[in-house]
C-alpha cells in the first residue's frame, strides 16, 4: 500500500505544481494586459521593441518561409503525380502556406529568435540586480520591459506571417515555374481564385497569438529565473520550450475553433 | 527616520531576519555590517520594499513602508548597487539620467543630459563618459556611474549596498570619500552595507552589527574599538576564534 501511497503523491505533487504554474502564468498575463492599457506607456521603449520582433525578424522568417515554399511545391508535386493531380500545386501551396506553415513557421522562428533574446536579456537583468534598480527608479518593470515587447509581439508577428505568407507563396511560385513547368499567370491565377478572405483573416489571427505567447513567455521566464548564469541558461530553454510548444497547441485549437466557425 | 521594529524574513526553511530592530535618525549614515550571508542585503531590500517582509514593522517618518504610495516612497531614495546594476542598453549618461527622462521627474532631454554629466563631474568622471556605454567601463568608473545615478535626482535617503566590494583598495579609498562628501554635501540619510572595515570608518556615524537575524551591538563609529561586545569584537578585528562560527 505504502509504494500506492508514494505514487499517488508523486502524480499529485505533478499535477499541483503544474497548476501552480498555469496559475502564475495566467496571472502574468492577465497583469500584462492590465497594464497595456494603463499610464505611463514607454513609446521610445515599444519603438524599439517593434523594430527588434518585427524588422529585424524579417530576414530569417522571408528566408524559412521562401524556402518551405518552394519544398511544399516540390512535395505537392509528386506526391500528387500519385494520382495525377500535379495540377493542385499552386491551390494547396497557397493553403498550406496561408492556412498552417507561414503562421506555425513564423511562430516557432520568432521563439527561436525572439523569445530565447527576451527571455536571456530580462534574466540576465534580473541576476545583475537591474530589475531592483528600476523599482528603484520608480519605473515598473513590466510596464518597462514586457509591455512593450508583448505588444511589439500582437502587432508585429501577425505583419510578418502576412509576409511570410506572401513570400511563401512566392517560393511555391519560383519553384513552379522553373522547376515543374507551371505557366506563371495561370499560377497567380489559380493561387488568388483559390484563397479567400477567411484564409487571410485566421493566418493574422493566429499571428497575433503566437506573438502574444511568444513574448509573453521569454518576458514570464526572464523574470521568474533564479540565480547566476546557470538560472539565465535555464530561463532561456524554459522560455523556448514552453512558447514552442504553447505556440503548436494554440495552433491546433485556434485550426479547431476556426473550422467550426 | 528610518525605524524597523522586530521584522522577520524567511525563504522557505531559512530564517534570515530574526527580529531586527534598528533606527537610522534623519541625515546620519548608518552602516550595516555583518559576515556575508547574515541578511544585509535582505534587510535593505525589505526597506526598499523589494522583497516584503514577513512580520515586523518598517517606518519612514512614521508611515508605514507596505502603506505608501509606492513612487513618492520610492521618489526619495537613491540606491548604489553592489555590482552597479547599470543598464547595458543606455549610454552612461542615461543611466544616470534614468529618473530624469520619464515619470513624475521628467525633464527635457537637454536638460536631463545636462544634469547627468554634471553629476559624473561630481563623482570625478569626465563628460567623454556620458555617451560610453557601462560594458566599455572600469569596475570602478561603473561603480561612480552608479553614485552618479544614485545622487541624480537628490534623493533623501541614499542606500549603497557592498559600495566597495571588487574594488583595489585605492578606488574603494575613493569611492569613500565620494560617499562621506556626498552624503555631508546633500545632508542626506544614509544606510550603507559592507563588511570592509575602512569603508565602516569612512563613511558611518552610527554602526550596527547584523548576525544570526538579529542587529547584535548598534551605536556611534567612535564606541566601535570599545564596544566590549565578542561578536563585534571578532569582527572587526577579523579574528576567526570567537563567537561567530568560521564556517557557516
Amino acid at each position: 500500500m505504502t509504494w500506492i501511497a508514494t505514487l499517488l503523491a508523486s502524480i499529485g505533487r505533478t499535477v499541483l505544481g503544474a497548476l501552480a504554474a498555469m496559475g502564475r502564468l495566467s496571472i502574468y498575463a492577465g497583469e500584462t494586459i492590465s497594464h497595456m492599457i494603463r499610464p505611463p506607456i514607454y513609446l521610445k521603449e515599444i519603438g524599439g521593441a517593434l523594430l527588434s520582433v518585427g524588422y529585424f525578424s524579417l530576414p530569417v522568417v522571408g528566408l524559412t518561409a521562401f524556402f518551405t515554399g518552394g519544398a511544399l511545391a516540390l512535395q505537392i508535386y509528386s506526391g500528387g503525380a500519385r494520382f495525377n493531380a500535379e495540377s493542385v500545386v499552386p491551390q494547396i501551396v497557397a493553403i498550406g502556406m496561408v492556412r498552417e506553415l507561414g503562421p506555425v513557421l513564423v511562430g516557432l522562428m520568432i521563439a527561436a529568435r525572439v523569445t530565447s533574446s527576451i527571455a536571456a536579456e530580462i534574466a540576465t537583468m534580473k541576476v545583475t540586480e537591474q530589475l531592483d534598480a528600476l523599482v528603484t527608479l520608480s519605473t515598473h518593470p513590466m510596464k518597462y520591459l514586457t509591455v512593450p515587447r508583448v505588444l511589439a509581439g500582437l502587432v508585429m508577428v501577425p505583419v510578418l506571417v502576412g509576409l511570410g505568407d506572401i513570400i511563401g507563396v512566392f517560393g511555391g511560385y519560383i519553384v513552379g515555374i522553373h522547376s515543374l513547368g507551371f505557366n506563371p499567370a495561370a499560377y497567380l491565377q489559380n493561387t488568388v481564385d483559390f484563397i479567400e478572405a477567411r484564409d487571410i483573416v485566421t493566418s493574422l489571427a493566429k499571428g497575433a497569438a503566437f506573438g502574444f505567447i511568444a513574448t509573453l513567455m521569454g518576458c514570464y521566464y526572464g523574470m521568474n529565473t533564479s540565480r547566476g548564469a546557470a538560472g539565465v541558461g535555464k530561463a532561456t530553454k524554459g522560455a523556448v520550450e514552453a512558447a514552442a510548444v504553447l505556440i503548436l497547441a494554440a495552433n491546433f485549437l485556434l485550426t479547431n475553433i476556426f473550422f467550426t466557425i | 527616520m528610518i525605524e524597523l521594529q522586530d521584522v522577520h524574513k524567511s525563504f522557505g526553511p531559512k530564517r534570515v531576519l530574526r527580529g531586527v530592530t534598528l533606527s537610522i535618525p534623519r541625515g546620519s549614515s548608518m552602516v550595516v555590517i555583518g559576515g556575508s550571508g547574515t541578511g544585509k542585503s535582505v534587510l535593505l531590500k525589505c526597506i526598499l520594499g523589494l522583497i516584503r517582509h514577513d512580520s515586523g514593522t518598517i517606518t519612514l517618518d512614521e508611515e508605514d513602508v507596505t502603506k505608501v504610495e509606492r513612487d513618492a516612497f520610492l521618489a526619495r531614495f537613491g540606491m548604489l548597487f553592489q555590482g552597479g546594476a547599470l543598464f547595458d542598453s543606455l549610454p552612461v549618461w542615461q543611466n544616470v539620467a534614468f529618473r530624469l527622462l520619464r515619470g513624475s521627474l521628467k525633464r527635457p532631454k537637454a536638460e536631463a543630459r545636462e544634469i547627468a554629466i554634471e553629476k559624473l563631474r561630481r563623482v570625478g568622471l569626465t563628460a567623454d563618459v556620458a555617451d560610453l556605454f557601462p560594458a566599455e567601463l572600469s569596475g570602478g568608473m561603473q561603480k561612480r556611474v552608479g553614485l552618479a545615478r544614485a545622487i541624480a535626482a537628490e534623493p533623501e535617503i541614499i542606500f549603497f549596498d557592498e559600495p566597495t566590494a571588487g574594488l583595489d583598495p585605492i578606488m574603494s579609498g575613493v569611492i569613500n570619500d565620494l560617499i562621506r562628501e556626498v552624503v555631508t554635501e546633500m545632508g542626506a540619510t544614509a544606510m550603507t552595507i559592507t563588511h570592509d572595515m575602512t569603508s565602516v570608518r569612512a563613511i558611518a556615524d552610527n554602526i550596527a552589527m547584523l548576525h544570526d537575524g538579529v542587529i547584535q551591538w548598534t551605536g556611534p563609529v567612535a564606541d566601535m574599538d570599545a564596544s566590549g561586545d565578542p561578536y563585534l569584537d571578532q569582527f572587526i578585528h577579523g579574528r576567526a576564534e570567537g563567537p561567530i562560527e568560521a564556517v557557516r
